[in-house]
C-alpha cells in the first residue's frame, strides 16, 4: 500500500474525515471515549502517513506528485478536479498540520474533560484537520478554495463552540464577517486567474505566466493595471483575511473566545498560516509583480510591529499570545514580501510548534486557575506546575528568537532577508522587524513573569487547588517543546541555505535575497548572532520585562500614567474595533434595516405578496357579484355566450349583423 | 297554393300565439293549458314533417303525463300569485330585447339563404303504406339500442329520484315490517290458555 | 306566399319559439313553474329543428334524437317538479328571489 502514493495521500485526508463523521454523527452511540479514540486514531494515521510522505519526498527525493483523483465537473473546457500536488512544501505543511493536530487532539482529552459538547468538539477538530490537509495538498485553485472555506467554517463553529456565551457568538460572527471581506478578494482573484489563464490548475497557470505577465486591464478608464498585480493583490486580500493581516486582523484576538485547543490549532499553528502558505504556493505569480510584493511587505510590516505593541497592554493570557501570533504572522508576511518564501515557510513551521506550545501551556494554566484568564490574578505558578512552567519558558525563548532555539533560526533569517531586500518598503520593514524583536521579547517575558513568577495574586480557594495538569495535557506540551527547541537547527541549512523546496517555490534571481545570506551551519549561525542587533534587542526586551515586572513593578503603572494617550490607543487597539463597529457594521446594519423595511416589508411583503393576494381578493370580491345565485342572471350569461359564439363561429354572420345594424 | 302551406302557417300561428300566452298570462294554470295547446300545434306541425310517431308521443307523453303533472303541482301548491308577478313589466323590455336579438341572430344563421328551397328541396312525400313507427323502431332497436337502454335507465332513476325527494316520513304512518312478519314464532301469536271446563248447566 | 314550405321556414319557426322562451325566462323570473314551462318550450323549439332536419335531409337519426330528448325532458320535469314540491314544503315559497342561499 505504501508504494501506491495516491492511496497514501487519499488516506491522509480521509482518515480525519472518517473520524469527524463518526464522532459527529454517531457521537451519542460511541460515547465520549469512543469519540476521542476514533478521531485520535484518524489523525494519528494521517500523522504517520504524513511523516512517511515527508520521508518519501524530502529524504528519498522522489519526484513531485501532481495528479487528480476525481473530476468534479467539466464546463466549457474548464476542468474542476480534486487533485493532489505533493512536493516538499506540501510535505512540510502536512507534517506540521497533522502533528500539531494530533497533539491538540490528545490535549483536548484533558482540556475538554467536563464539557458536554465533547464529541462535537472532536468531530469539529477532525473536520478541521481534513479541511486543512485538503487545502495544503490541493493542486488547483478550486480545491484550495474549498479547503479555505472549510477551515473558515470550522473556525466559525469552534470560536462559537460555547454558543450560549454572547461574547463567543459575537466573536464568531465577527471572524466570519471579516473573513468574508478577505474571501471576496480571494474569489475575485481566483476568477481573474480563471479569466486570464483559462484554468484553475496550478501547473497550467504557473506554466503560462509569461503569456499573461505583460497584459494590462483597466478597471478605471485611463489607468491600465498589470493583470498579474491585480490577481496577486486580490489573492493577497484573501490571505489578509485568513492570516489576520492588518487591517483585517480584528477577528483573531476575539477568536480567543473559543476553547484553548482551538486557539492553538486553528488560530495559531495552522489555519491562520494558510494565507502564508497560499502566497508561497503562488510564488510564480507574486514574483512577477513588484507592486504586489511591496504591498505584501508593507502590510506585513504594519502587522508585525503594531500588533506586537498591542500585546504589551493585554491582561488576558490568551490575548497576549493572540497578539503575538498576529505579530509573528506579520513577520512571515514580511518575508513573503521580501521574496524569502523559504524563510517564511520555515518560520511558519517553527512558529506552529512553539506557538501551539505556548497556547497549550496557557490552556494548562487556565485549567489550573479554574478558567481564570486574567494574568493580574496569577503569579508564582512555577512552583505548582513544573512541566507547564518549563515548556512555557521553552516556548517563550523560541518565540523571542534566543539562539539555538527554533524561533531564532527562522526569525533571524527573515530579518537578514529583509535587510538584503530591494522591494520598495524594505528599509522601513527592516526597522520595524528589528523593533518588533524588542517588543516580542518584552511582551513574552511580561507574560512569563506575570504568570510564573512574583507574588501569588490568586484567591485562597484557587491557590489550594493548584496542581499540575493531567498527563494528556502535559504530554503534548513536552511533545511540542522538543521540536520548538531543535527543529530550527535541524532544518535551517536545507531550508534557508539549500534548495529544500526545489521547484515548489519560484524566486526570480534578482529577488533571491536568501542567496545573499552567508552560509553557516546551525552552530556558527547561533554563535555569530550573539553580538548582532536582533539578539541585543531581544535581550533588552527580556531585561526590560524583568525590571518592570520583577524588580520595580511600579514602572508599568507609571508609564501608563505618563503616556496616557498612547496607552489608551493601545488599550483600544488603535480604535479599529470602533471604526469597524460604528462605521462599517453600523452602516451595514442601517443599510440592511432600510432594505428590510423598504424592500422586504413594504415592497415584497406589502406590494408583491400581500398586494397580489389583496388584489386577487379584491378581484374575487368584485367577480363574486357575478355569482348572484339568481337563475336569470345565469341564463342571461348563457344566452350572451351563445350569441357571442354564434357571431364568432358562424362564417359571415358578423358582416350580416353589421349590415343589419346599418340599415336600422 | 296547396293545402300544406295553409296548414303550416295556421299551426305555426297557433303555436307562436299560444307560446306567447304561456309566458305572459298571469295564472300558472292557464299557462299550463296554453302550453298544452302549444304542444298540440307542434304535434300537428310534426305530422306535416312526417314524424307521426313522435307527434303522437308528444301528445301522449307531454300532454297526457307531463302537463298533468304540472297542473297537479300548480294546483297543489298554495302560490301567492301577486308576488310572483312583480317585476313582470320591469323586465319585459330586457326580455324582449334579448329575444329579438337572439331571434335576429338565429334567423341570420338559419334563414332562407342557407336553408332555402334552393339548397334543400322538399323531399317527396312517402306513400300511404309508409310506417314512420316501423322506420323509427328499426333503427332505435338496432343502431341506437344502447342509448335507448340508457334512456330507460334515466327514466327509472328519475322515478326513484322523484319519489325519494317527495317522500315524507310521518311518525303516524304505519308500515309493514315483512322481515318481522316472516320471522314470527308461533308462541308470539298464539297463546294457549288452560282453564277448567265448566259443567253444562 | 310560396307554394312549398322550405326547411328554413321550420328553422325560423323554431328560432322564434326559442326566442319566446328566452323572453319568458326573463319576464317570469320569479315563478319557477313558468320557468320550467319556458324550458319545455325551449326543448320543443330544438325538437322542431331536429325533426325538420330529419325530413329534409332524409335521415331518421334526427327523430331518434327527439325521442331521447323527450325522454330526458320528461325525467327532467319530473325531478324538477319534485324539487319544487320539496322546496315549497320547506320554505313555503317558490319565489326565485327567495332562493339564493347557494350563492357565493
Amino acid at each position: 500500500m505504501l508504494d501506491n502514493m495516491p492511496t497514501v495521500y487519499l488516506t491522509i485526508v480521509l482518515a480525519p474525515l472518517m473520524g469527524a463523521i463518526i464522532a459527529g454523527l454517531f457521537g451519542k452511540t460511541i460515547g465520549r471515549g469512543g469519540a476521542h479514540w476514533i478521531t485520535i486514531l484518524g489523525v494519528a494515521i494521517a500523522t504517520v502517513l504524513s511523516l512517511y510522505v515527508f520521508k518519501y519526498h524530502v529524504m528519498d527525493s522522489h519526484a513531485i506528485y501532481n495528479g487528480s483523483v476525481y473530476t468534479w465537473l467539466v464546463s466549457d473546457g474548464i476542468k474542476l478536479e480534486v487533485g493532489f500536488l505533493v512536493d516538499n512544501l506540501t510535505a512540510v505543511m502536512l507534517v506540521v498540520v497533522s502533528f500539531v493536530s494530533l497533539m491538540v487532539h490528545v490535549y483536548t482529552v484533558g482540556y475538554m474533560h467536563d464539557d458536554p459538547g465533547y464529541q462535537r468538539f472532536f468531530s469539529y477538530i477532525s473536520l478541521f484537520t481534513f479541511s486543512m490537509l485538503m487545502l495544503v495538498m490541493s493542486n488547483n485553485f478550486m480545491q484550495l478554495f474549498f479547503g479555505w472555506e472549510a477551515v473558515g467554517l470550522v473556525s466559525y463553529l469552534l470560536i462559537g463552540f460555547w454558543f450560549t456565551r454572547e461574547s463567543a457568538i459575537f466573536a464568531n460572527l465577527k471572524a466570519f464577517l471579516v473573513n468574508r471581506v478577505g474571501d471576496f478578494g480571494f474569489v475575485l482573484g481566483i476568477a481573474a486567474v480563471l479569466l486570464y489563464f483559462g484554468s484553475v490548475d496550478y501547473a497550467t497557470v504557473f506554466a503560462s505566466t509569461a503569456k499573461v505577465s505583460g497584459q494590462t486591464l483597466q478597471i478605471f478608464p485611463g489607468h491600465p493595471w498589470s493583470v498579474l498585480t491585480v490577481i496577486c493583490i486580490l489573492l493577497f486580500i484573501g490571505a489578509m483575511g485568513k492570516s489576520a493581516q492588518f487591517p483585517l486582523h480584528v477577528w483573531l484576538p476575539d477568536s480567543m473566545e473559543g476553547p484553548t485547543p482551538i486557539s492553538a490549532l486553528i488560530h495559531a499553528a495552522t489555519m491562520v498560516t494558510a494565507g502564508i502558505f497560499m502566497v508561497a504556493r503562488m510564488s510564480p505569480l507574486f514574483e512577477l509583480s513588484e507592486t504586489a510584493l511591496s504591498v505584501v511587505m508593507v502590510i506585513g510590516t504594519i502587522t508585525a510591529l503594531f500588533m506586537g505593541l498591542l500585546g504589551l497592554v493585554q491582561n488576558d493570557i490568551k490575548r497576549v499570545v493572540a497578539y503575538s501570533t498576529l505579530s509573528q504572522l506579520g513577520y512571515m508576511t514580511v518575508a513573503l514580501g521580501a521574496s524569502a518564501y523559504a524563510a517564511s515557510i520555515f518560520h511558519l513551521m517553527t512558529h506552529a510548534f512553539f506557538k501551539a506550545l505556548l497556547f497549550l501551556a496557557a490552556g494548562s494554566v487556565i485549567i489550573a486557575m479554574h478558567h481564570q484568564q486574567d494574568m493580574r490574578y496569577m503569579g508564582g505558578l512555577r512552583k505548582y506546575m513544573k512541566i507547564t512552567w518549563l515548556t512555557s519558558l521553552v516556548g517563550s525563548l523560541a518565540l523571542i528568537g534566543t539562539p539555538f532555539f527554533s524561533g531564532f533560526y527562522s526569525k533571524d533569517s527573515i530579518i537578514e532577508a529583509v535587510a538584503h531586500s530591494h522591494t520598495p518598503g524594505a528599509s522601513y520593514a527592516y526597522v520595524a522587524v528589528l523593533a518588533g524583536v524588542f517588543v516580542t521579547a518584552l511582551y513574552s517575558f511580561r507574560m512569563y513573569f506575570l504568570v510564573f513568577h512574583g507574588e501569588e495574586r490568586m484567591d485562597q480557594h484557587t491557590r489550594e487547588h493548584l496542581h499540575e495538569s493531567p498527563w494528556v495535557v502535559t504530554l503534548p506540551l513536552i511533545a511540542l517543546a522538543i521540536p520548538s527547541v531543535i527543529i530550527g537547527g535541524f532544518f535551517v541549512e536545507p531550508m534557508i541555505f539549500g534548495k529544500f523546496f526545489g521547484p515548489a517555490i519560484f524566486v526570480l534571481p534578482a529577488h533571491d535575497v536568501l542567496a545573499h545570506l552567508h552560509a553557516h551551519d546551525w552552530k556558527e549561525m547561533a554563535l555569530h548572532a550573539l553580538g548582532t542587533a536582533p539578539f541585543l534587542l531581544a535581550l533588552g526586551g527580556v531585561l526590560t520585562a524583568w525590571y518592570c515586572y520583577r524588580i520595580n513593578p511600579k514602572v508599568p503603572a507609571w508609564c501608563a500614567r505618563k503616556l496616557s494617550w498612547p496607552y489608551k490607543t493601545l488599550l483600544e487597539k488603535y480604535w479599529f474595533d470602533h471604526l469597524y463597529q460604528y462605521v462599517f457594521a453600523a452602516l451595514g446594519r442601517w443599510l440592511g434595516k432600510v432594505i428590510w423595511q423598504l424592500g422586504d416589508v413594504r415592497l415584497i411583503d406589502g406590494v408583491i405578496i400581500n398586494g397580489s393576494a389583496n388584489s386577487v381578493g379584491r378581484l374575487a370580491r368584485w367577480a363574486r357579484q357575478v355569482q348572484s345565485g339568481y337563475l336569470y342572471h345565469y341564463a342571461f350569461a348563457m344566452i350572451l355566450g351563445l350569441i357571442i359564439l354564434l357571431v364568432v363561429f358562424v362564417p359571415g354572420l358578423s358582416g350580416k349583423m353589421l349590415a343589419l345594424i346599418k340599415i336600422s | 297554393m296547396g293545402i300544406e302551406p295553409i296548414l303550416f302557417y295556421s299551426f305555426a300561428t297557433v303555436l307562436l300565439v299560444s307560446a306567447s300566452a304561456v309566458i305572459t298570462v298571469r295564472n300558472p294554470v292557464r299557462a299550463a293549458l296554453f302550453l298544452v295547446l302549444t304542444f298540440f300545434a307542434s304535434a300537428a306541425l310534426w305530422l306535416l314533417l312526417e314524424a307521426e310517431f313522435l307527434a303522437v308521443a308528444l301528445v301522449l307523453v307531454y300532454v297526457g303525463a307531463v302537463m298533468v303533472l304540472f297542473l297537479f303541482v300548480v294546483m297543489m301548491l298554495d302560490i301567492n300569485l301577486a308576488r310572483l308577478r312583480e317585476g313582470f313589466i320591469k323586465f319585459l323590455p330586457v326580455g324582449l330585447l334579448i329575444a329579438v336579438v337572439m331571434v335576429a341572430v338565429l334567423v341570420l344563421v338559419v334563414g332562407p339563404e342557407q336553408f332555402g328551397l334552393a339548397k334543400f328541396a322538399e323531399p317527396a312525400r312517402h306513400n300511404a303504406d309508409y310506417s314512420n313507427s316501423r322506420e323509427l323502431g328499426l333503427i332505435l332497436y338496432t343502431v341506437y339500442v344502447y342509448p335507448f337502454e340508457i334512456a330507460a335507465v334515466i327514466l327509472l332513476v328519475a322515478i326513484v329520484a322523484a319519489i325519494a325527494l317527495t317522500l315524507r316520513h310521518r311518525p303516524t304512518t304505519k308500515y309493514q315490517n315483512s322481515t318481522e312478519q316472516i320471522a314470527v314464532q308461533r308462541n308470539q301469536r298464539l297463546r294457549i290458555v288452560e282453564m277448567p271446563s265448566e259443567e253444562r248447566k | 306566399m310560396a307554394n312549398e314550405i322550405a326547411l328554413s321556414h321550420y328553422l325560423i319557426l323554431g328560432a322564434i319559439l326559442f326566442g319566446l322562451s328566452i323572453a319568458g325566462i326573463f319576464i317570469n323570473r320569479k315563478n319557477v313553474i313558468i320557468l320550467l314551462m319556458a324550458i319545455e318550450l325551449m326543448l320543443l323549439a330544438v325538437n322542431m329543428n331536429f325533426i325538420a332536419f330529419a325530413r329534409y335531409l332524409g335521415d331518421s337519426a334526427g327523430q331518434v334524437f327527439v325521442f331521447f330528448i323527450l325522454t330526458v325532458a320528461a325525467a327532467e320535469s319530473a325531478i324538477g317538479l319534485a324539487i319544487l314540491v320539496v322546496l315549497f314544503r320547506n320554505k313555503r315559497t317558490i319565489n326565485v328571489d327567495d332562493l339564493n342561499q347557494m350563492k357565493g
